[in-house]
């Protein structure tokens, strides 16, 4: 059959592609362990910066009315109000400033008695485009039960592997997705980009592109196993990633796209939330399913009984 | 796997065009849906952070809840051993979180007996639970010491939540803004959202405030100051002024002539000699006849009108006040003259409200984040479908509209559900697009790798298909999985991400299935392929 009019289509990658993706897992698993654990580090002693979401406090983000605003004459203005640390920002274009001010002491009444001080020292010069103040019970709460939801959706993907693969798989894709979630957590301290409840949708988002391309390659080993009885397994781990490579970069690229549509004309409110998951996604989700999730089933002993039982039915599976 | 017969193919396309057909009413304005049927007019509620609106979070004060308890306790042990005829050592105490009281030796065991019986089972009407309301707990020596039980004090605090949130209600309604929503959330916290309202001054006011009335005589048995340094007469305590009143003291006596629970009505005026804001009230007929008796009795002394433990005034009865109705003056302002008649119309909580979180988005800011999302959806869709047709051609358009189908789908389930958009919510339908490009990629590949096997086109996309969907399924039950777990687990903005993510890896499973399947099925059957070309 021929499409009319015949284009010539966009071929990214070529046909029956034979990398020997298998030998990289001597770069790629001392490389990522060392990532992890500059990562891990990193979280401990740079630090995330959290939002108030997480440390409570106040954020406002204002708009000048009369052209770009003066952040000297504001500086001075909530300077002197005695509430502490106060930090202005430039957000999006010169009009607009986000203000955030530090947890008050004194409990969740102190929080909304600032915020008044706050209000009545700017006045009607500005418009006020968002306020949140977040108390510290709240935030405590909160960091409590994102964490605590991570952990536990991580856990449920393992015992669902554990019951539909083997107990190998289910462990190999919780070591990929940890180590992406690691890796994204790192990169976030190094960047300091804003870690707030947004940061969690996008850890979230990242978790599952991370969790569906492994369990695409999973899927396609496992078909292999059944297939190739005796073949070795980093021979069979190749071709099983080299057949789904076609799939994993068109995919890649197609979320990509969408991403920089995002990155390009999604507005301030969500530039962080997008560059991270450009980072999850397409930098260490993509090399997490092929070098990681794929070679540590080696290690974790997948096809070794496999090899022991000798079955003569050796492309038994090859015909539907 | 490519037969596909004439009934089902009828049931797919209906499904998906009715389900589709559900998100309609959210591109027509809504004094237009309005007219519509009552089924047709389910649409998706725009957050707070898009639309823009004032959410407050509200949570009881369980210091208040066990002080105001244990004071009742005090008055119940007070109440049932003076009935009792018991002989006390010591009248009871507040001490930490219970009451002590000290009882005659002689009388000890009836005493005890008596304290114990105050002690109820818990569980209302769906049977007892084995809790008890108090720990009794005999001390030695004539101590008694009676400890409110956490069971006990928990239920207190869902009762009050329900009171406050009823007299929130009545108190939010009277502002007069627009579909304010009030919600319980939790145990012991209460949510009030109010779309649109960028300035939240008033309503944090109204929903700060107890607003606990009590109409008090002034102890005038010796001045307030003296009272202060010495010892208060028994039945007396110092209430101080409000700041209009220069936080003045003031002995009152702790009987209660009138509460505001007797009050029928509250309106601000103004004075007619000074004309000061002030706020008329009413009595009910016992608070009337209270009132009457206590003023005709009292003429030349003063009282006070005290509001959450604050003196606001305090005048002096020049003539008994029979009619049932008076005013109550004291520097206000009209806002606050005004906010008060609101407050004691609704009535008093229960106990205090601390505002624990406050988040307001000013109108702009949404409608900004609503044409950015716009603007990056339309972009983010076209360069999709492009590469997509590039890279599969006809098989392409097959993709692109699979996921247009898919995403509509989704807008209908969620207006089907009346469920909240919000920007997380988004995220998880841009995660879903994804995953439903991915699953056309996957499906497409699988046939060219069938193809390069040598197998005829109908046989290769047979197998494509089989294969891939196995995949498929397996990707998203996967991903379902954690979208469940999020939502039963996590808080607010996270449950609104894994709404939109289980819907949407729902309905890329069944487009997968079906639709996808039925368009390559009608297309196969039309075209007759020979040769497939995907890429």
């Amino acid at each position: 059959m021929r499409l009319y009019p015949s284009i010539p289509l966009l071929r990214i990658v070529p046909d029956d592609t034979k990398f020997d993706f298998m030998r990289f897992r001597r770069i790629s698993f001392p490389m990522s362990a060392a990532l992890s654990i500059l990562a891990i580090l990193l979280y401990f002693f740079h630090g995330l910066n959290f939002g108030i979401d997480f440390v409570g406090g106040t954020l406002i983000e204002i708009q000048s009315k009369s052209g770009p605003a003066d952040l000297a004459k504001l500086r001075t203005t909530l300077g002197g109000l005695g509430l502490g640390d106060v930090q202005l920002q430039q957000f999006g274009s010169p009009n607009d400033v986000l203000i955030r001010v530090a947890q008050q002491p004194g409990g969740e009444q102190a929080q909304q008695a600032a915020i008044a001080k706050v209000r009545q020292a700017l006045g009607n010069e500005v418009d006020y485009r968002r306020v949140e103040v977040v108390g510290p019970r709240v935030s405590s709460e909160l960091l409590a039960k994102s964490t605590i939801g991570l952990g536990l959706a991580i856990f449920a993907i393992l015992i669902y592997l554990w019951f539909r693969f083997e107990w190998q798989f289910s462990l190999g894709a919780m070591i990929a997705n940890v180590h992406d979630l690691v890796l994204t957590i790192g990169y976030m301290s190094l960047t300091q980009i804003d870690f707030d409840l947004s940061s969690i949708a996008a850890l979230l988002t990242i978790l599952g592109y991370s969790l569906n391309d492994t369990v695409v390659i999973y899927d396609r080993i496992r078909e292999m196993l059944r297939r190739y009885k005796r073949m070795s397994m980093p021979d069979l781990l190749n071709i099983s990633v080299n057949s789904t490579l076609s799939r994993s970069i068109i995919t890649h690229v197609t979320v990509t796209l969408a991403l920089l549509a995002l990155l390009l004309f999604g507005g301030h409110a969500i530039h962080s939330f997008v560059a991270t998951m450009i980072f999850g996604v397409v930098l260490v989700g993509t090399y997490t399913s092929v070098f990681i999730a794929a070679p540590i089933l080696i290690y974790l002993g997948v096809g070794t009984t496999r090899m022991e039982s000798e079955q003569p039915a050796e492309r038994q599976s090859a015909r539907r | 796997m490519l037969y596909i017969s004439k009934w089902k193919a009828t049931a797919i396309l209906l499904t998906a065009c009715i389900v589709c057909l559900f998100a309609v009413p959210n591109f027509f304005p809504e004094s237009m849906v309005k007219r519509w049927p009552e089924w047709a007019q389910r649409h998706i509620v725009l957050g707070l952070d898009l639309q823009g609106g004032s959410h407050i979070l509200l949570e009881v004060d369980a210091n208040d809840v066990r002080r105001q308890k244990l004071l009742a306790l005090q008055d119940d042990v007070r109440r049932v051993l003076r009935e009792a005829r018991v002989g006390l050592t010591s009248a009871p105490v507040i001490r930490g979180n219970a009451v002590e009281v000290r009882i005659r030796e002689n009388d000890f065991q009836q005493g005890l007996a008596k304290l114990r019986e105050l002690s109820q089972p818990l569980g209302g009407f769906l049977g007892t639970t084995g809790q008890r309301s108090l720990d009794v707990e005999n001390v030695g020596g004539g101590l008694v010491r009676l400890t409110p039980t956490d069971p006990a004090l928990l239920e207190r605090i869902r009762q009050v939540v329900d009171q406050s949130v009823e007299i929130i209600g009545k108190r939010v309604n009277q502002l007069g803004l627009v579909e304010p929503s009030i919600q319980r959330q939790g145990n012991d916290r209460i949510l009030v959202q109010v779309p649109g309202l960028g300035d939240p001054q008033q309503l944090l006011d109204i929903l700060g405030k107890t607003a606990k009335l009590t109409f008090r005589l002034v102890d005038t048995s010796m001045p307030a100051e003296q009272a202060l340094q010495g010892r208060p007469p028994p039945d007396s305590e110092i209430v101080y002024g409000s700041k209009a009143e220069n936080k003045q003291p003031y002995l009152l006596e702790k009987r209660v002539i009138v509460s505001g629970e007797e009050l029928t009505d509250a309106q601000p005026a103004f004075d007619q000699r000074s004309g000061e804001p002030v706020v008329n009230f009413k009595f009910n007929t016992s608070g009337a006849r209270k009132f009457a008796q206590v003023t005709q009795e009292n003429v030349g002394r003063p009282f006070a009108i005290v509001l959450d433990e604050e003196v606001i005034s305090a005048p002096v009865i020049r003539e008994p006040i029979l009619g049932g109705s008076g005013q109550i003056s004291g520097n206000f302002t009209v806002e606050s003259a005004n906010n008060l008649a609101i407050l004691l119309r609704a009535g008093a909580l229960p106990a205090k409200l601390t505002v624990i979180e406050q988040r307001v988005v000013g109108a702009g800011l949404g409608q900004d984040s609503i044409e950015k999302g716009q603007l990056a959806s339309y972009f983010g869709a076209a360069l999709v479908v492009v590469f997509m047709i590039a890279t599969y051609g006809l098989f392409g358009v097959f993709a692109s509209i699979a996921v247009a189908v898919n995403v509509g789908m989704i807008f209908g389930v969620l207006s089907l559900l009346n469920a909240t958009l919000t920007l997380p919510g988004i995220i998880g339908i841009v995660l879903t697009i994804g995953i439903a490009v991915d699953s056309n990629v996957l499906i497409y590949e699988r046939i060219r790798e069938e193809v390069r096997t040598g197998r005829t086109p109908i046989t290769a996309i047979d197998a494509g298909f089989t294969r891939a969907l196995a995949t498929i399924l397996d990707s998203n039950i996967t991903t379902f999985i954690a979208a469940a777990v999020l939502f039963f687990f996590g808080s607010g903005p996270v449950r609104g991400f894994a709404v939109t993510l289980g819907i949407g890896i729902i309905t890329t499973v069944f487009t997968a299935f079906t639709l996808t399947r039925l368009i390559v099925a009608w297309w196969i059957r039309w075209a007759r392929p020979r040769q497939l070309v995907i890429s």
